[in-house]
């Protein structure tokens, strides 16, 4: 303490703006912390090792804490997808001789394991330490932390089943890690004064719109943040809607209720990565014919809703075939005298998938 | 949800007022007084609604034309003729039972582990530009604990003279600041990268949040502890939690406007956001304003913690993964009119919205009505501060046809926010974090807002 207020005064006019040295300032307020202190608390491994204890230990071990200890969240073999990502999988021998992860250059490539995209040992070794096991973090060993770290660089081969990992030899795992020169410290995003990578100019009138992808959330998923009329305010310049009902189709027109023109333009973008159910093709037919400009799931329209369709064809067995010919024929008098006007282009196959869905009430 | 089901609730659905069948010379006759036409007014008035959407007290009335009035004037109600409840019902005031729509939410299977997960702010019912304390978005590596604040440490070790331990008693003591400033996830809107995938702005954008922070500035603290300001290039903040919580700060960014804060809006930190300390690193993103904070380490090297090299690092269309990408760029979103909601009727509307960069103020912020094809500017509510929400709102008449909504703001070094599409172009659809594109919304002509991707 008293030295290093000799040292503030001494080199004070070159060190600090104020005028007073902390000490002076703010007497009474905090302690020295006492080496056992900073022991306790200064647990960091920084990726050239400095704050690595000295230890080691074996693969063999590891897997011994892992089955014990990780298994039970991260699988047998660090597969497991259930409860965290995956740890393990996606690197190959080569990636351990390039530093390059190949895979994750493949947008088609469907996981990001740890493995994956771990550039520095020191990253695994100090992660495991302060915070593994999930719901007992810091309760390892320093020989359990090499263990598992050994047994998790197993897994992808990037040590042998044999290997002791110790702060003797971790450096030069660092040097076969996959993923080691797959990093970018991208300085743009990290000093606040930095140069953007995407640029965009403040047009005002008359600006270029491509207009071409369109990209919405499909009409099957509406839902699956719930019923979104509960998640907004009671009163105010909107509500939430009622997600729990099909997207409304009567426009807004002030005291005048009017049908909609025609099925919406804005086309949902095909979502690969989404198992597009017959359900949602259906309703996607019956957007494409323009079937929804007169019939709606659940409410009448001009004609009559999906739902009065199912609930009168309930139980007869030949109400596929009769609706296939009627949506394709046309025809008027079942449901009042409004005629329906013929679908003679609609091809054989979405004609019965039309049908099929109609009949299960637009569901 | 039946006490507050939307549809038994529509005592706000716009009903026109008599006065607005007023013609120009009849509102003059109003404001000399002469009030004696104006019975024959409303009877028209009536008239003209249709039998669709006739006026409420028109049905009630029992006769088309004998309109009287807003049975909610004329019917006096209880809480007029009746004696209210005493002060200090409730030791700490809670929200009106007519808003519990707005809560902190989960993003159904975004993740598995509900105590490392996210919980988004209600984005589409907030006013101004204040985050209230309890709709403050949530994120948490291992769990959220109530910490006893009198058994709180925080201590400053490594490249400084005198490593130091301070109790909250000790930096509550000291020169305190009081700074409001916006906190975003890196991975706000990260869903949203390769296609639309969320439906409201809750969702999209509700990993963030902004509050008045107090607390002590870290410059204060390493000053006290006699940095080494040769060597000192990087600090490492780590947290309290089970997770260790370690980021790498700049020395630069820290010297220039982080602090400990132990306050938000007027009272201590809520648990959930790190009581009784965490670190406010204005303009950078959430997971480095570390909570429950109990260590701030002076070294000379980055430090690559686990998210800073796991996670929150951005993958390249050519494989390569950045990190230590911390600046939250410039950004905006449109919150009223908003996805998942749905307008009252046509006509006017104040659209409503929010502006904020990591580098600096927000200089001006631009609205489109019609997909981006042309802009007009909004009106910018003070205050207008660095690294802070800021508030828009720009008038708009909508005529009932389906169009797409836009906000697009710029910031005081110039920066435009940008498309998703040239985001993509540059970053490919992968990179999970930073994404800061506009936001588009859909209106259809059934007034139904969805959240779309246009451009």
């Amino acid at each position: 303490m008293k030295g290093a207020i000799v040292w503030l005064l001494t080199v004070g006019s070159l060190v600090l703006s104020s005028p007073a040295t902390a000490q002076e300032r703010f007497s009474g307020i905090g302690r020295t912390a006492t080496p056992a202190e900073v022991a306790a608390w200064d647990i960091d491994v920084r990726p050239d090792f400095k704050g690595l204890p000295k230890g080691a230990g074996s693969v063999k071990k590891g897997q011994q804490v892992w089955e014990a200890k990780c298994e039970s969240c991260h699988g047998t073999f660090g597969e497991s997808n259930e409860v965290f990502t995956p740890i393990a999988g996606g690197i190959t021998k080569k990636d351990i001789e390039t530093g390059y992860v190949a895979s994750l250059m493949r947008p088609d490539f469907p996981q990001r394991t740890t493995l994956m995209k771990l550039s520095e040992v020191s990253t695994l070794w100090d992660y495991i330490n302060r915070a593994m096991p999930w719901n007992a973090p810091k309760s390892l060993s320093v020989e359990e932390v090499y263990a598992v770290t050994a047994y998790v660089l197993s897994l992808g081969d990037i040590v042998t089943t044999d290997f002791v990992l110790s702060n003797d030899n971790i450096a030069e795992v660092q040097k076969r890690l996959p993923n080691r020169n797959g990093k970018i410290k991208w300085s743009p995003l990290w000093d606040v004064r930095g140069k953007g990578d995407v640029t965009n100019v403040a047009c005002m009138s008359n600006c270029k719109q491509e207009m071409k992808k369109i990209s919405t959330l499909p009409d099957h998923v509406r839902d699956a943040h719930g019923n979104l009329a509960e998640q907004s305010r009671l009163i105010g310049a909107t509500r939430g809607v009622d997600t729990t009902k099909p997207v409304a189709t009567i426009a807004l027109a002030g005291r005048v209720v009017t049908l909609a023109a025609a099925a919406s333009p804005v086309v949902a973008k095909a979502d690969a990565s989404r198992e597009v159910t017959n359900t949602t093709n259906a309703a996607n037919l019956a957007k494409k014919y323009t079937c929804t400009t007169c019939h709606a799931v659940a409410s009448k329209l001009v004609g009559p809703s999906h739902a009065e369709i199912a609930k009168k064809y309930a139980g007869n067995v030949a109400a596929v075939a009769n609706l296939m010919n009627k949506i394709k024929q046309g025809g008027s008098g079942v449901w009042g005298a409004v005629p329906m006007p013929p679908h003679a282009a609609i091809p054989e196959a979405e004609l019965r998938q039309l049908a099929e869905w109609s009949l299960r009430g637009g569901r | 949800m039946s006490e507050y089901d939307s549809n038994k609730h529509k005592t706000g659905r716009i009903q026109r007022a008599p006065e607005n069948f007023l013609s120009p010379t009849q509102i003059v006759d109003v404001q000399n007084g002469r009030r004696e036409f104006l019975r024959g007014a409303f009877t028209s008035a009536i008239a003209a609604a249709g039998a669709g959407t006739a006026l409420v007290s028109a049905a009630q009335s029992g006769s088309a034309g004998a309109f009287e009035g807003d049975p909610n004037i004329l019917n006096l109600p209880e809480h007029s003729t009746g004696l209210g409840q005493p002060v200090a019902a409730v030791g700490y005031g809670s929200p009106s039972k007519w808003e519990k729509n707005l809560q902190r939410r989960e993003s159904p299977g975004l993740t598995r582990v509900s105590a490392g997960s996210v919980s988004f702010a209600p984005l589409q019912g907030f006013f101004g530009i204040i985050t209230p304390n309890g709709l403050h978005f949530e994120r948490h590596h291992q769990g959220w604990w109530d910490i006893d604040p009198s058994k709180h440490r925080f201590m400053i070790n490594g490249l400084v003279k005198n490593p130091k331990v301070y109790t909250m008693d000790d930096l509550m003591r000291l020169p305190s600041v009081s700074r409001m400033h916006f906190i975003e996830c890196g991975a706000n809107t990260g869903m949203e990268w390769g296609n639309v995938a969320v439906p409201t702005v809750q969702y999209s954008h509700g990993m963030l949040s902004c509050c008045e922070f107090t607390g002590v500035p870290l410059s204060v603290l390493l000053e006290d502890c006699g940095y080494d300001k040769r060597k000192g290039k990087f600090l490492l903040a780590e947290g309290a939690d089970g997770s260790g919580m370690t980021r790498t700060i700049a020395i630069d960014r820290a010297l220039d406007d982080c602090f400990v804060a132990y306050a938000m809006n007027g009272e201590m930190l809520r648990p959930e956001n790190g009581y009784p300390l965490r670190l406010v690193a204005p303009g950078i993103q959430g997971v480095s304003w570390v909570k429950w904070l109990r260590r701030i380490e002076v070294g000379d090297k980055p430090y690559a913690t686990k998210d800073e090299v796991l996670h929150y690092v951005d993958l390249m269309p050519d494989g390569k993964l950045r990190q230590y990408t911390s600046i939250q760029e410039c950004k905006s979103v449109i919150t009223t009119p908003s996805g998942g909601q749905t307008l009252l009727d046509k006509g006017f509307y104040n659209v409503s919205g929010l502006a904020w960069s990591g580098r600096g103020k927000i200089k001006r912020v631009d609205v489109s009505f019609d997909g981006g094809k042309n802009w007009k500017s909004a009106r910018i509510e003070s205050p207008v501060l660095s690294k802070c929400l800021t508030r828009f709102n720009v008038n708009w008449q909508w005529d009932g046809r389906e169009t797409v909504l836009q906000s697009r703001a710029i910031d005081d070094t110039g920066y435009v926010q940008p498309k998703i599409n040239q985001l993509r172009a540059v970053r490919g659809t992968r990179s999970i974090y930073h994404n800061n594109a506009i936001q588009s919304w859909k209106i259809a002509a059934s007034g139904e807002v969805s959240n779309v991707q246009v451009y």
